[in-house]
């Protein structure tokens, strides 16, 4: 660990946050932040008038309940074998979870590689592999798409509930929650898109947009950059992880999500339909589309009655300013999307700083 | 948002490679990667290389690599003082 | 605030907040004469005699890991349970549920392992059982073991003599045995160089008592739920805080390495050859030594230290950069992420 730069870092911040005089709000667009920021303490070592906001960076969080229930219902299928990421086990639906339902036909899966796997290994039954995420994950999916269709597998589909970050950023800023002044931008998400790929937040809402990466020394750095374009007033686009982001980012994982997916308006749990915020199968594998399979219409959407989560996903309260926060919504026993996966703003909340 | 880990391919055989973090082996592939070769750092997140790192960096930025460097230093040096 | 789930979960059985929630609301009331004192063993008097008694049932998947298999950890668990209650255990009773089917080979492997373990830890195995049931109502073999010990006339321990100031000591690293569970796990397919710490306590434990006596004032084995929810346990029972300090937490590099692999807190994890020591500030610098000394604590270390009684105390960790943050109560079942 290097104190110096922590030091430094949170030098530059008392610095700047003073010379701006008001307070600022810089939000994490992505949940491996939020997670890191309770994990490392950081909160507590901040400016007083700097304010993190924890945006809509979880994928479970973001993924809406019609999709949840959908995936429920295919797993009482018996002739479905659900492979899914342990990140959604335990998040409810409208009436129940995967891990209360304790069926057998679902597996917990590492990779989307695992989950073409066990369809070889199970010709009997149709694997439905649950895809969540933001770009980083996409690709794997995109990948195991393509694998099946050159494998001729007939028994491999996939329950597309892939997101895109920068259309979600945007949405934010256009009117959902003008009082963000900057974003700290997702490190891994970036590792795909580039970081230049948040140029167009700079120039068309003049916010500053520093990618970090997940050590408590980037994270401090990064907002220690935020503050400093904040008070000079030259909101620009800048990294802290150079080491594993490049400003055109991955292009061959970008080129795998364009030849199997493409982009669609889609819901996201507490923001409501996003323009262009989602992706769905090609027209040539929509072989392979567990909602056509299925013949699932679309993901009919309910969200739970006094649950903020719309709020706290757009950074305009915090979790314990909701009326179910630690009450009725808790890990246990969710109410609402933020509260449901380790990620989510409620959830981190909850964990680290009750 | 999304969990990755630096990590070593110790093995690579097309784009099915064997990456290893601190002696725990695990089956990921490569196919986002074309261009790591058997000895690279990659950042892994589900099972996928997403990017390759330069040591020296990774070193100077996870903590679990410049752990590893420690390790390696301390080994070098019992080998040195058994010489 | 919780309310029992239509069927059992998994998670109801992880040493975290779901079994919490069975054992006080669903199980104690219906079963206990009185409300247990949540401790390892329970204490029982006959006539003039101190007798601790505990029991633990092992189910654990695989059954043959590096540094361990079910048999050791069957008779390591109740030893252990023992141990940190201040006794020194005399005898264990032997439960086999074994699934038909189940290969000789492996059952002659395992039931070696009870032998050797029992006898280096100076403990009879007494008494038994033998059950097989059919095809598919166990996995493999599942393992109860009960046991009986002297409580130790040098040992006082239990919650109430918990102070502010105490120091809270471990035997060394964290989650060892859980993170080569999980690492073993074929859906996992990790190959992992990780050897759980599986090992009887009695005799370290024995010889900090022997040492220090009262001064040690509270030790329990940090197994499921891990260090998390020891010290959240704790917390609830005496009302003070606890103050752990990250650096100071000793974790092998490879485990740690694990577990961001499959997205763990090593402070949730499982293990089976730790303990966790509270002892007075004056005795700490002793306990370490003496600790140390033992082949089971050269990585003992001083890990944090017991806060003020106060309404609503909780876990709290110093991290690494120096910042603040809460430890929560585990929630009982740990499950590989990609977020």
């Amino acid at each position: 660990m290097r104190l110096d730069v922590i030091q430094s870092a949170r030098s530059d911040m008392e610095q700047a946050c003073a010379a701006i005089g008001r307070l600022v709000q810089v939000m994490e667009v992505c949940g491996t932040h939020t997670v890191a920021l309770f994990r490392h303490g950081i909160r507590s070592m901040l400016p007083a008038n700097l304010k993190l906001l924890s945006g809509p960076g979880c994928p479970v969080c973001v993924t809406d309940q019609g999709y949840i229930d959908t995936v429920i219902d295919l797993a009482r299928r018996p002739d479905c074998l659900i492979a899914t990421y342990g990140d959604m086990i335990r998040v409810p639906g409208r009436n129940t979870s995967l891990e209360r339902l304790t069926l057998p036909n679902v597996r917990v899966v590492l990779s989307s590689d695992d989950a073409v796997a066990l369809a070889r290994k199970h010709p009997d039954k149709t694997v439905v592999f649950i895809a969540v995420g933001f770009e980083t994950t996409t690709p794997a999916t995109a990948v195991a798409i393509r694998q099946a269709q050159e494998l001729g597998l007939k028994n491999f589909t996939v329950l597309c509930g892939h997101k895109r970050v920068l259309p979600a950023m945007h949405a934010l800023l256009s009117g959902r929650n003008d009082k963000i002044d900057a974003f700290l931008c997702p490190g891994h998400v970036s590792v795909i898109l580039g970081s230049r790929a948040y140029e167009s937040v700079v120039d068309n809402f003049n916010r500053p947009c520093v990618v970090a990466g997940f050590e408590a020394e980037q994270i401090l750095m990064g907002l220690a950059k935020i503050c400093r374009q904040i008070a000079d007033n030259r909101p620009a686009v800048d990294s802290v992880y150079s080491l594993a982001v490049r400003p055109e980012g991955n292009p061959v994982a970008v080129g795998i999500i364009d030849q199997v997916f493409e982009t669609c308006d889609g819901p996201w749990r507490g923001l409501g339909c996003i323009p262009d915020g989602a992706l769905r199968m090609r027209e040539q594998y929509t072989d392979f589309d567990a909602q056509k399979r299925f013949g699932i219409e679309q993901f009919p959407t309910e969200e739970p009655g006094g649950c903020e989560c719309g709020k706290v996903l757009c950074g305009l309260v915090e979790p314990s300013q909701c009326g179910l926060f630690g009450k009725k919504c808790t890990p246990d026993h969710p109410v609402g999307p933020c509260m449901v996966s380790t990620e989510g703003a409620c959830a981190a909340w909850y964990k680290y700083q009750r | 948002m999304c969990l990755a880990i630096p990590a070593r391919i110790v093995e690579i055989t097309g784009d099915r490679a064997v990456a290893d973090a601190m002696g725990n082996r695990w089956a990921i592939r490569t196919t986002l990667t074309p261009e790591v070769k058997l000895g690279d750092i990659v950042l892994v997140h589900a099972g996928y290389a997403i990017t390759k790192v330069e040591e020296e960096e990774a070193r100077q930025t996870w903590e679990l690599f410049a752990q590893i460097a420690e390790m390696e230093a301390e080994q070098n040096q019992a080998k040195g003082a058994e010489q | 605030m919780t309310e029992l789930s239509d069927t059992i979960l998994l998670a109801h059985g992880g040493g975290g907040r779901l079994m919490s929630d069975l054992i006080s609301k669903t199980i104690g009331p219906r079963v206990y004469s009185s409300a247990p004192a949540l401790t390892d063993a329970a204490e029982i008097s006959v006539d003039d005699c101190r007798i601790l008694f505990t029991t633990d049932s092992f189910v654990v998947q695989p059954l043959f890991f590096p540094g361990g298999d079910i048999g050791k950890l069957a008779v390591c668990g109740t030893v252990n349970d023992l141990a940190v209650s201040g006794a020194e255990p005399l005898a264990l009773s032997l439960a086999l549920i074994i699934e038909e089917g189940f290969p000789t080979a492996d059952l002659e492997r395992i039931l070696d392992s009870i032998g050797k373990t029992a006898h280096r830890a100076h403990v009879a195995i007494a008494t038994g059982d033998t059950k097989v049931v059919e095809k598919g109502a166990a996995d493999g073999i599942f393992i109860n073991t009960a046991g009986i010990g002297r409580k130790k006339l040098a040992a006082s321990l239990g919650f109430h003599r918990i102070e502010p100031g105490d120091a809270v000591l471990i035997n060394g690293t964290l989650g060892d045995h859980g993170m080569t569970i999980m690492s073993r796990r074929q859906e996992l397919a990790l190959q992992s160089p990780l050897q759980s710490d599986c090992a009887s306590l009695n005799e370290l434990i024995a010889l900090l008592l022997e040492e220090l006596s009262d001064q040690v004032k509270f030790m329990r084995d940090p197994t499921r739920g891990g260090l998390a929810a020891v010290t959240n346990e704790i917390v609830q029972a005496c009302g003070c805080g606890i103050e752990l300090i990250e650096d100071a937490l000793p974790v092998d590099p490879a485990v740690r390495a694990a577990a961001d692999i499959l997205g763990f807190d090593i402070l949730n994890i499982a293990n089976e050859g730790k303990f966790i020591a509270v002892v007075s500030p004056e005795a700490q610098d002793a306990a370490l030594e003496i600790m140390r000394k033992h082949p089971l604590g050269l990585k003992s270390a001083f890990i944090g230290q017991i806060g003020p009684k106060q309404p609503h105390s909780l876990v709290e960790l110093t991290t690494r950069i120096g910042g603040q943050r809460i430890v929560q109560m585990p929630y009982g079942r740990e499950l590989p992420r990609i977020c």
